[in-house]
């Protein structure tokens, strides 16, 4: 959506240049590694696969993407971040002072307090 | 010849010459590369130079119809090639410009009749007599392409601001790096100020910011191009072109001249926009 500036000076149809830049650093980022975008979720499944046999990874939160400062400087950044079950009993009593509907036995007595 | 002094390329008058050799490449067809190396050849020639120009697009032959040479050729460069005339005899003299040649593809041939160390043995016989050696290669990354690069001791990779010739120039990029001949650096021809402004085509930022070569041209879309090819006389003998100019400003820079982008304004200002562009004016 264009600014108002933008409308008032006619600049309206910006995005289509813009549009073609982006489109173009999507695809050279595929084009310079050899990587067609279909088998980077290829590889991303299969790392995940990989790494879900060991540990319970939080699938929703999971960020792996290609990176690439210049031509030659290409990498590949990955956030996958633990499920929540992974958590040690310590943070899950953390977490239960912080409400979190993870524990759910003891949780009708406690809910009761605050308001009596 | 009995030069005194130990000259560089690219300085006019001098005796002893060593020329830089030019490769013309883009990756994609139709972008400009033939109309480019005409017109370097022309502007290199009007600023006092000895040159070369070399059609390296065997089976396609156009540079020497763009040159207006076509009637001269009697020999070509798989005639040279192939043994049947000497060197010399291929070469054909520009009508204007004595200090000019073209070397013409042949027409009939395919692209394996040339070799890329025939392109290199060709390019060592001209060196001394020549300041500049403009190779126009043909479209694609196949044989012609690497018969083009290898003699290059620079390459001047032509695109288009549109997303699929970037696109093919960056795979050259990245090719003739591999091939040790870079740095690449990018003239963007057919630019039109106006569809830029309206934010409908690649600004020459735009583009060096994705390929991160630097551009030493760019050249506007010029209704004077056309005509000039029917006629066979490069825009850069006429004055008046924006094209024409664009070209000879490449040329110039080449010779080592700084020519900021600034100084291109000419009648419709288009240059000075372009140089509001780059934020400053200068890009070389
Ligand atoms: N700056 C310009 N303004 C207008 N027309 C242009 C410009 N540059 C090139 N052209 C036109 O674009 C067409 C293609 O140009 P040219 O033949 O130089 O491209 P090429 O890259 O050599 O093509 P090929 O890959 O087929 O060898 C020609 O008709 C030419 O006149
Ligand atoms: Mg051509």
């Amino acid at each position: 959506m264009p600014s108002l500036i933008d409308r008032l000076l006619g600049r309206t149809r910006q995005s289509s240049a813009h549009t073609a830049k982006e489109r173009l650093q999507f695809i050279l980022v595929h084009d310079r590694i050899d990587l067609p975008p279909e088998r980077l979720n290829e590889m991303k499944e299969k790392i995940l696969a990989v790494i879900s046999e060991f540990v319970d990874v939080a699938i929703d939160d999971v960020d792996i993407a290609l990176r690439q400062n210049d031509r030659n400087s290409n990498m590949i950044v990955a956030e996958i971040p633990f499920a929540h079950s992974l958590l040690s009993d310590e943070e899950r009593d953390e977490n239960d002072d912080m409400e979190l509907p993870l524990l759910t036995e003891k949780d009708d007595d406690d809910d009761d307090q605050p308001t009596p | 010849m009995g030069a005194s002094n130990t000259a560089q390329s690219g300085t006019p008058g001098n005796n002893k010459r060593r020329a830089r050799v030019l490769t013309v490449t883009s990756g994609k067809g139709g972008v400009g590369k033939t109309t480019t190396t005409a017109n370097l050849g022309v502007a290199f020639a009007r600023l006092g130079y000895r040159v070369v120009v070399m059609d390296a697009d065997i089976g396609l032959r156009n540079l020497d119809v763009v040159m207006g040479l076509e009637n001269r050729i009697v020999y070509d460069l798989v005639d040279v090639v192939e043994g049947r005339c000497k060197l010399r005899q291929a070469m054909i003299k520009h009508k204007q410009f004595p200090d000019l040649y073209l070397i013409p593809a042949a027409q009939t041939r395919d692209k394996t009749a040339v070799s890329p160390s025939n392109m290199v043995e060709i390019t060592q016989k001209l060196r001394d007599e020549f300041d500049f050696i403009v190779i126009d290669s043909p479209a694609g990354i196949e044989r012609g392409f690497r018969n083009a690069l290898a003699p290059a001791d620079e390459v001047l990779i032509v695109t288009n601001p549109e997303v699929s010739a970037v696109r093919d120039a960056d795979r050259i990029v990245g090719l003739i790096e591999a091939a040790n001949r870079g740095p690449a650096q990018l003239i963007l021809n057919r630019v039109k100020m106006d569809m830029i402004r309206r934010g409908e085509m690649l600004s020459p930022k735009d583009v060096t910011d994705i390929l991160a070569i630097q551009i030493i041209g760019i050249v506007p879309d010029d209704e004077s191009v056309v005509p000039s090819s029917n006629s066979g006389i490069p825009v850069a003998m006429n004055d008046k072109s924006k094209a024409g100019i664009a070209f000879t400003n490449i040329a110039r820079r080449l010779t080592g001249e700084k020519v900021p982008f600034s100084v291109l304004e000419n009648s419709g200002g288009f240059f000075s926009r372009i140089a509001s562009i780059f934020g400053g004016g200068n890009a070389n």
